[in-house]
């Protein structure tokens, strides 16, 4: 049996990422630190190097702005680390959405909406829809569209300089994935995920299946936010490759089989198998 | 089999008429709230702030500006505050703007939403020249307005004797005394809103609104002949003429023909 450490040590990493990012911004704010000052939109690292969310700049290009250096520099560093190394990294390590959604997962295998929920109504690829329905808004009303709606946003401008009626949204977020959607604003609707699963297509760090270990217990499925990516589990001895996966750990860490662990992906290899 | 593709040909084209028609749905429902919370024009932005429609596109809602102000002056607007959810602004009545020399709140701007240039004069940073907004006197219930004696909006102000001036002038109700009345001069008021925060009614008679709504405008038309500056206008002008059915002859022509040109 694995140790409680062995169970929960990307979970503690990821929480440690995500609450450690927003606590560095409030310092910032309330008591001058500068560390990482701003928020998760655009913040800037050392009093020196910017950096920018760069589904947000996009949406600024779409609506018409001069996007300046500082933004394009910034956008530019977050986009190659998950490009190169993240993949959809940033929504289960640094987004403040995800602790909502991961709560109301977990309450929700806890309580057992899934056995009077059990049809998932709606296609996964709803935010790509929506991730394109927003640039067009953005060039329609000349304004970056989703950034006027996004949770993501609400709350950690909400940790950082004061919630408002931003909690209410949190609220929502919270009851659809909990009553409504399994994993649906994370695993359905986000365009940032969307975003993300598309510039993080192939980007080196991955979850690997070891078939031969695997004794198809399926804990990785229950747990994972995604469980589409997960075709191979018991099948191939394959990496996850599926633009989707959030590298959340969570399906390593549950796996008593050491059956998946991290690894780089092979690019020779890989494209030899095709995706 | 071939029932089969025709029926699922007919679910591919219903489920993409489906997922066009929510798009849509959706599109237009998410465009009027975007209109609708953006169309807020009652706010005060920090200084070198660009033109409001620009600033709401290149405003990347990062907070960076409201860190940096040492005096609290700036928000960054919550849900339930009415205002473009994420931008920054602020309420002269609470905290004004207190006109720091170095504003701090401007160079740190990552998207040039809040733009150095035009708060610098010879490459200079340089406040007396921002225009966060305009300062408006309501004349019935400025006290001074009444007669009685007070200055504190003058004594307030930064640019004293420049955004605001004292007017005298003889109050004929007494007959024996003289109003100090408070002027505002809009090329030179910052709209730093000090005079509306020391403004010692109950609700401030002395406040400040963004300059686009305080002020009218009377047209490009309109050269002012006896300003050098003005007259530069007309430099390049071209003339433009227009022919209506009164206007094709000359005037007097037009004159002379008696009403009958006007009546048609």
């Amino acid at each position: 049996m694995k140790t409680f450490w062995n169970k929960y040590r990307y979970l503690f990493f990821r929480r440690t990422t995500q609450i450690g990012l927003l606590f560095l911004y409030f310092g910032a704010n309330a008591w001058g630190w500068t560390v990482l000052m701003g928020n998760l939109s655009t913040s800037v690292l050392f009093n020196t190097i910017p950096l920018s969310d760069p589904y947000a700049v996009l949406q600024m290009v779409a609506a018409g702005a001069v996007i300046a250096t500082d933004l394009i520099i910034g956008a530019l560093i977050i986009t190659m680390f998950y490009l190169v190394i993240g993949g959809r990294a940033f929504c289960s390590w640094v987004c403040p959405i995800n602790l909502v959604t991961d709560a109301a997962a977990l309450l929700r295998r806890k309580i057992g909406v899934d056995n009077f929920a059990k049809r998932q109504p709606a296609t996964r690829n709803i935010r790509y829809w929506v991730l394109g329905l927003s640039l067009v808004i953005s060039l329609a009303m000349g304004v970056a569209a989703f950034e006027f709606i996004s949770p993501i946003s609400m709350l950690h401008r909400g940790v950082i300089f004061g919630f408002g009626f931003g909690w209410a949204a949190v609220l929502i977020i919270f009851l659809f994935d909990l009553l409504v959607l399994k994993n649906g604003w994370c695993g359905h609707i986000c365009p940032l995920g969307g975003f993300y699963s598309l510039v993080g297509k192939n980007s080196l760090v991955r979850v690997h299946h070891n078939e031969e270990n695997c004794t198809e217990c399926m804990k990785c499925k229950v747990v994972c936010p995604e469980q589409q990516v997960l075709y191979m589990i018991g099948k191939e001895s394959i990496p996850v490759l599926w633009a989707a996966c959030t590298n959340c750990a969570r399906c390593i860490e549950v796996c008593d089989d050491d059956a998946l662990g991290f690894s780089i992906r092979k690019l020779v290899n890989d494209k030899k198998k095709g995706e | 089999m071939k029932n089969r593709t025709e029926s699922d040909r007919r679910k591919f084209i219903l489920g993409m008429a489906r997922g066009a028609g929510i798009t849509a749905l959706s599109g237009f429902i998410w465009s009027a709230y975007v209109d609708e919370v953006t169309a807020s024009q009652l706010l005060l932005r920090p200084p070198g702030a660009i033109k409001e429609k620009d600033f709401l596109k290149t405003c990347i809602k990062c907070g960076l500006c409201v860190e940096a102000c040492p005096y609290d002056t700036l928000l960054l607007a919550k849900p339930g505050d009415h205002k473009p959810l994420g931008t920054p602004y602020f309420i002269p009545r609470d905290i004004p703007c207190y006109m720091c020399p170095d504003i701090p709140c401007v160079p740190v701007c990552p998207t040039g939403a809040l733009n150095e240039k035009s708060v610098t004069t010879n490459g200079k940073l340089d406040i007396n020249i921002a225009e966060m907004g305009l300062a408006i006197i309501d004349r019935e219930t400025c006290i001074a307005y009444w007669g009685i004696q007070c200055d504190a909006c003058y004594r307030a102000c930064p640019i004293l004797g420049k955004a605001i001036t004292v007017e005298y002038s003889k109050n004929e109700r007494t007959g024996k005394h003289a109003f100090l009345t408070p002027v505002v001069h809009a090329d030179a008021c910052t709209g730093c809103g000090l005079c509306e925060k020391a403004c010692v009614t109950e609700k401030p008679a002395i406040f400040v609104l963004p300059k686009e709504v305080a002020m009218g405008k009377a047209g490009s038309h309109y050269v002012k002949g006896w300003d050098k500056e003005d007259e530069k206008r007309l430099k390049d002008a071209t003339e433009i003429k227009s022919t209506t059915e009164i206007s094709k002859g000359t005037a007097i022509d037009s004159l002379n023909s008696g009403i009958g040109g006007l009546d048609k």
